[in-house]
């Protein structure tokens, strides 16, 4: 990883012959990558340790000549600068860091043929399965083949055999054919995930990547391994031969499993999603994401998504519900419950909404065990989004229990619920039958049932927004798929509600810019891909949920977990 | 635009009289009373199809009956009017004889009112699996009646002869290869 560096930091280096400034201790292939040069590899990884297994970076390294007793340059005559004294044999570039004076040749006869080597030791048993291994079209071995191969095999004898379509665990799908042993995968179950079970056994050709026997590769980060495996050796179970990678659009997003708010690759192809996969941000997540966050996609499109707008659990059209729901309103006694997981834009309408109706507005926590990883305790994520648009002012508790009350005492006629199930947060049915109930949501629940308006709303998948993490870094997720027909942007439906002339996000951050403080520069369009961070001292006494997790650590003392 | 008035010649007697032009006429028609037929009865005859023709795309089996495509989609990635629709598929692993192979489509569509017979498929297959062969009508009242199905795909491709046999020497390596 490239620190950011003082000047006083940077050393220079010359690259095939162009001198470049980086900071001291780069690792070479990041420094040749800073200007453009491509130093091929397998094994090295930016964010685990160095083995220099592969031998794919090898590269020609020299330092300027000095004279061992007086330490003073020796000049090249016939050039006129100082001497290079070019190390004889090839050196590997992932196992070196810069220092001042280092130059190196990435394109001298040597490199090329130490590629060439490389690449037909790696190429000598591996199966000729391109065209049913699902790693085409992203296989590092196939680009470098293309791009520093020979070209032609010159092995007559037969391929070594090795165990295919092994279950390393419930995600993930091993061909050991395909493994070239860069020992990435072993690295990141020992580093990142800290859960060692990965290994090779057997020497020499006959090396076999294989599980600790009885164990199997079943944490929640097991599919990273499937990321950084730059081959087709260990590929996903559930992405498993469903589509060729080459067809699927990539679409920047968020996870919203937790207020970690690790980024995302969204890849679909015609409005389906196919898979999701993690976005570098070195501020957030690395290069990794948790398993169960790469799952939120099965619900698109699933049986008891809401696809009809109802009043009276009658079909009905957008703006005959929104003047129901607004006739509802009229009687008074109206509340809201917004929620952590709608977008910074949501909750800004929501906000709108609740000041218009002059209502309470309630949101529903939701905890659970953090991994001090990438999953962090607050399932929700956006509830620093609700406190920065001042949706909220304190944090929200698990069960709406005033809002119970206020139902019980007979304050409360209607309620309006963006996306939370009533019933889970803890209103009775009785409860539920005393009020009328506004539900905009994507699926079905105990709430939509009792619900006397139900507007069905788009999914994370289907809109663009921001999120607030647990840093308070807002972060932007972009509109992958088309929303099933029936299915109404939540900013369109809310600004109706709140009677909020806004139609499109653009409009929306305008109104968010004017109105929220901690917003005022800001439009949706300038907010760069790996977010910004936001001033967090006006929440900092607030008892955040969050313990520890990847670049995070909670400043105020940590609320005991409810 | 410049206007370019142009002279008109003026007809000879001879040309006038228009016989000529009805000699001749007549001639031609004679000549082909006489001459050997070159038009068909089609379709009960039909032409004889000139090697490299390029017909309607099909799927082939090997010589033993087996499905060569292992829908790699490449095809489908090649096609330039996108009339390729691949559902991929994965051979269970207790299919005898076919579980090495791992990959097959689970549905193969060809949209020949699409298709425009440029052989692209066949090129880029690296399972010689699709061959543009000699069938060249196609006819239908629908829609979905021209869209050609794996089944019928395989119908019009029949088997083709193989030389290689990439995965029966795949199964055999398996079976007698460098285990350890
Ligand atoms: S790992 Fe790469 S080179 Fe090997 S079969 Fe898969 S796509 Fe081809
Ligand atoms: S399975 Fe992939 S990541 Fe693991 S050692 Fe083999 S090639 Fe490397
Ligand atoms: S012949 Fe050309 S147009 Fe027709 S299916 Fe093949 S690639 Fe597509
Ligand atoms: S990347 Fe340097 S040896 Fe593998």
């Amino acid at each position: 990883m490239i620190q950011p560096a003082k000047p006083a930091d940077l050393v220079t280096v010359n690259i095939d012959g162009k001198d470049i400034a980086v900071p001291k201790g780069t690792n070479v292939i990041e420094a040749a990558r800073l200007i453009n040069v491509d130093i091929p590899h397998y094994c090295y990884h930016p964010k685990l340790t160095i083995v220099g297994n592969c031998r794919m970076c090898l590269i020609e390294m020299g330092m300027p000549a000095v004279d061992p007793a007086t330490k003073a340059p020796i000049m090249d005559p016939a050039t006129g600068k100082q001497k290079i004294n070019w190390i004889p044999r090839p050196q590997i570039g992932c196992g070196t860091n810069v220092s001042s004076g280092l130059h190196i040749r990435t394109q001298s006869p040597m490199v090329k043929d130490c590629r060439e080597g490389v690449m037909e030791f790696l190429l000598i048993n591996h199966p000729l399965d391109c065209p049913i291994c699902d790693q085409a079209g992203e296989c590092k071995l196939q680009e470098q083949s293309t791009g520093y191969g020979r070209g032609y095999s010159r092995f007559v004898e037969q391929k070594n055999v090795k165990p295919k379509r092994t279950q390393l665990g419930p995600r993930v799908t091993l061909d050991d054919e395909r493994c070239i042993l860069c020992s990435r995968c072993i690295r990141f179950s020992k580093e990142i995930a800290k859960d060692d079970v990965l290994g090779f056994i057997d020497r020499g050709s006959y090396s076999t990547l294989t599980c600790y026997p009885g164990k199997t590769l079943a944490n929640n980060y097991s599919l990273n391994t499937v990321d950084i495996c730059p081959v087709g050796a260990l590929t996903s179970t559930d992405f498993r031969f469903k589509m060729r990678v080459w067809f699927l659009k990539q679409t920047n997003s968020i996870d919203t499993e937790s207020s970690v708010g690790a980024n995302t690759v969204v890849w679909s192809r015609e409005g389906a999603i196919y898979r999701i996969t993690p976005r570098r941000n070195d501020d957030v997540n690395d290069t990794w994401m948790a398993d169960s966050g790469r799952e939120l996609f099965k619900s698109v499109k699933s049986a008891d998504r809401l696809t009809a707008v109802k009043v009276n659990s009658a079909d009905s059209a957008l703006d005959i519900a929104i003047n129901a729901a607004t006739q509802l309103f009229k009687e008074g006694g109206a509340a809201v419950v917004g929620s952590g997981r709608s977008s910074v834009e949501e909750q800004f309408l929501t906000k709108k909404l609740a000041d218009a109706l002059k209502a309470s507005v309630s949101l529903v926590s939701r905890v659970g065990e953090g991994d001090k990883l990438l999953v962090s305790a607050d399932r929700n994520p956006n509830v620093r989004g609700a406190l920065v648009t001042g949706l909220i002012k304190s944090l929200p508790s698990q069960k709406l229990t005033d809002l119970a009350a206020a139902i019980d005492a007979g304050k409360i006629k209607a309620v309006v619920s963006v996306g939370e199930d009533l019933a889970a947060a803890g209103l009775s049915a009785a409860q539920l039958a005393k009020i009328s109930i506004v539900y905009l949501g994507t699926h079905a629940n105990a709430t939509s049932v009792a619900a006397k308006v139900v507007i069905p709303t788009q999914s994370v998948f289907e809109k663009n927004g921001t999120l607030v993490n647990q840093q308070f870094r807002i972060q932007k997720f972009a509109r992958a798929v088309p929303a099933p027909a029936g299915a109404t942007d939540d900013t369109v439906v809310l600004a109706k509600l709140a009677g909020v002339a806004a139609t499109d996000i653009a409009s929306v951050w305008k109104l968010i810019a004017a109105e929220v403080p901690a917003l005022t520069t800001m439009s949706y369009a300038n907010i760069p891909e790996t977010g910004l961070l936001l001033d967090a001292t006006p929440f900092a006494a607030l008892p955040f949920v969050e313990g520890e997790t990847l670049h995070y650590k909670p400043t105020a003392p940590v609320a005991a977990t409810a | 635009m410049a206007v370019i008035p142009l002279e008109r010649k003026p007809l000879s007697f001879a040309e006038r009289t228009y016989l000529p032009a009805i000699a001749s006429g007549l001639k031609t028609t004679l000549k082909h009373l006489f001459a050997p037929n070159i038009t068909m009865e089609y379709p009960e005859q039909r032409p004889a199809i000139p090697p490299g023709y390029r017909g309607v795309p099909t799927l082939v089996k090997d010589p033993h009956g087996r499905e060569k495509c292992v829908s790699c989609q490449l095809c489908e990635f090649v096609c330039p009017p996108k009339a390729i629709r691949i559902t991929p598929g994965e051979i269970p692993a207790d299919a005898p004889e076919r579980a090495h192979v791992e990959k097959g489509p689970q549905a193969f569509d060809i949209d020949m009112l699409r298709c425009i017979y440029c052989g692209l498929c066949q090129e880029v297959c690296p399972e010689e699996a699709i061959f543009l062969q000699n069938q060249y009508s196609m006819t239908g009242y629908t829609r979905e009646e021209m869209v050609n199905h794996k089944d019928r795909l395989y119908e019009l491709g029949g088997t083709l002869p193989d030389e290689h046999f990439k995965w029966d020497k795949k199964l055999d390596a398996e079976k007698h290869g460098n285990a350890h």
